[in-house]
């Protein structure tokens, strides 16, 4: 479905900032697959989703979607068979117009949009029962304002509308991680629920291992643009957190540089921790403070 | 009174065109000052040629579009910045203007067949009549335009100025959004000079300047005071923001200002009505009402959710 093959991409070359996102990705993913990435920050994950998306453009390699070479499309015109969720939840939908404006936009994901009225009867009543499968009560509310909807409420609208018209390819960007983990615990289970239920193709990218370990059937992970390891079905639904944490300090004494950030570590702790104990001021920057009491779990290499 | 309000109607066919751009593209479009000389002017040449007003209405309208097509090609092809690709546009229009006017600042139409000439046999200009009937023709721009927003091509065009990184991840090509805005909303400030060009009886190479700042003042007194809550709402504001602004016009006039002062007081509006929002009331209030609108949505969606849903407000509205 998904081809990457030894896919490079530099970023700032031939300046003192040069950085190397992305050292020669090869990766294919197949029909229904659900792959999920994990990795530090600087990793090359999020470079890696938005070469497939068609934000970046790579400096060499080559993506095909079956059998449709989309290495250097603008994303627009990927979006046809590509769709995506981003991380930050006010980027997945337009703010000043209504939840069914919003929907019907993205119905019409890389088809052509003529002078056809966006909003329908027949189509208001589709979006109404799309809009159930998200139990979060918005079918009443169609007519609201997506700005008056709260981070958790918009993520979710997002991801419907990221998947409802039936995409090839779904790319999930850390979309859950700004949100605090009651709302990125209901985000989570809409999505496993939504990419069994179509059976997309899905690559998710995440700071949550326990989230990489639980989705998908799948896993990655990358270190300095490169895909360092990958665990296939089965191994992957006998891996624990405990085992990728090995896994990111062996990489540690190989190259004397610590491969998982904080965020990592304490994204780990957190969902260790009942939902809903620390808040989202704790993880986002540097200090451990709040990761050493999950078990199993310290922060060393700092 | 009357002509100030029948002035203000046609002047809010550019307001509209400027909301098209400054509002729903989010993109301060400078070309308007003269692409409403480049309509007022085609209008003119073609009825001195003997062409028929309404053709020479039409032409005025084709006439914009080209000005807002140049300025959206050096914005999305050559990557200018978008102010000074307007700039460009306004500074180069000048000459092409004076050339379409055959190298005259100034062509009368006084003796000339317009598109208010039957107004003006019948008696009806300045009167009550006279304003109703340019007051269905103005409403009648407003529901075009109105309706296509709510179209598919239309939505996109909103979310584009909204939200673009979104709405390229669905598919659409935002410069291509960038460029048919432009140029419809260029087109509708040449309609709206190539009939103030009729109504007033001649076109000159002056009348378009400081024109942005007219549509602006109609479009943010407008707004300001009649709210932006749905597309219906708020091009019904800008037009009523056009006339409020002819009419503070006329009677800034009959106190005693000089005709050429007008700018000056155009601008400063502009500014009470940039900087009225930003005290400290308006802020609380405003904030006062978008919070009671999210709670509603709230308060409705919580009561139908099967889930626990988190409660909180998020981002901006433009409510």
């Amino acid at each position: 479905m998904l081809n990457v093959q030894d896919v490079r991409k530099t970023f700032f070359a031939g300046t003192v900032n040069e950085r190397v996102a992305l050292n020669g990705v090869s990766l294919t993913v197949n029909p229904g697959d659900f792959v999920t990435v994990i990795g530090s920050n600087g990793a090359g994950k999020s470079t890696l989703l938005n070469t497939v998306s068609g934000t970046i453009i790579p400096d060499s390699g080559r993506i095909t979607v079956g059998d449709r070479d989309v290495t250097r499309l603008p994303e627009h015109r990927k979006a046809t068979w590509i769709s995506r969720v981003f991380q930050d939840p006010m980027k997945g939908s337009s703010p000043t117009l209504s939840i069914e404006q919003n929907m019907a936009i993205a119905q019409r994901r890389g088809r052509s949009r003529g002078l056809a009225r966006g909003v329908t009867r027949a189509r208001r009543h589709e979006f109404e029962q799309e809009l159930k499968t998200l139990e979060l009560g918005l079918e009443h509310r169609l007519g609201a304002k997506v700005g008056l909807l709260s981070g958790g409420q918009r993520q979710a609208l997002s991801l419907l509308m990221a998947t409802f018209s039936a995409p090839e390819i779904l790319l999930l960007d850390e979309h859950t991680a700004a949100l605090d983990p009651q709302r990125a615990q209901h985000v989570t289970e809409i999505t496993e629920r939504i990419v069994n239920e179509r059976h997309l193709t899905t690559l998710m990218v995440t700071h949550n291992m326990e989230q990489a370990l639980r989705l998908g059937n799948r896993l990655i992970m990358m270190h300095e643009g490169r895909i360092l390891f990958e665990l296939d079905a089965q191994q992957k639904a006998e891996a624990t957190v405990a085992d990728l944490l090995a896994e990111f300090r062996k990489l540690q004494a190989a190259t004397g540089e610590p491969a998982l950030d904080d965020a990592t570590l304490l994204e780990t702790a957190r969902s260790a921790e009942p939902a809903g104990a620390p808040s989202r001021g704790a993880r986002a920057h540097g200090a451990p403070t709040g990761g050493s009491s999950a078990p199993g779990v310290s922060p060393e290499g700092h | 009174m009357i002509a100030g309000i029948e002035l203000g109607l046609i002047y809010a066919i550019m307001a509209l065109g400027v909301y098209l751009t400054f509002r729903v593209l989010d993109f301060p479009d400078l070309t308007v000052d003269q692409s409403f000389t480049s309509g007022a002017a085609t209008a003119a040449m073609v009825i001195l040629h003997g062409g028929s007003p309404w053709l020479a209405t039409v032409v005025g309208f084709v006439a914009g579009a080209f000005a807002g097509l140049i300025t959206a090609l050096l914005h999305t092809k050559a990557r200018i910045n978008g102010l000074l690709a307007g700039i460009l546009t306004m500074t180069a229009l000048y000459s092409v203007n004076l050339r379409l006017m055959g190298g005259k600042a100034n062509l009368a139409l006084l003796r000339e067949e317009t598109v208010f000439t039957p107004l003006r046999e019948a008696g009806l200009q300045g009167t009550v009549v006279g304003v109703l009937l340019l007051l269905v023709g103005v409403l009648l721009v407003k529901l075009a335009l109105d309706w296509f927003l709510y179209t598919d091509a239309g939505l996109a065009m909103q979310a584009t100025g909204d939200n673009p990184e979104m709405i390229r991840s669905f598919g659409v090509n935002t410069d291509r959004q960038k460029i048919l805005g432009l140029c419809l909303s260029n087109a509708l400030v040449g309609l709206s000079g190539a009939l103030i060009a009729q109504y007033q009886g001649f076109a000159d190479i002056g009348m378009g300047i400081g024109m942005i700042v007219v549509g602006l003042a109609s479009v943010i007194l407008g707004q300001g005071i009649f709210g932006t809550r749905t597309v219906v709402i708020a091009t019904l504001a800008v037009i009523l923001g056009s006339v409020l602004y002819r009419l503070v016009i006329t009677v800034a006039l009959q106190a005693g200002l000089n005709p050429s002062d007008m700018k000056l007081i155009s601008a400063v509006l502009v500014v009470i009505a940039l900087v009225l929002p930003q005290l400290g009331v308006y802020k609380r209030w405003k904030r006062h009402r978008t919070l009671r609108a999210a709670q509603a949505v709230q308060a409705d969606v919580r009561s139908h959710a099967r889930r626990t849903v988190d409660a909180g407000v998020s981002g901006r509205t433009g409510a």
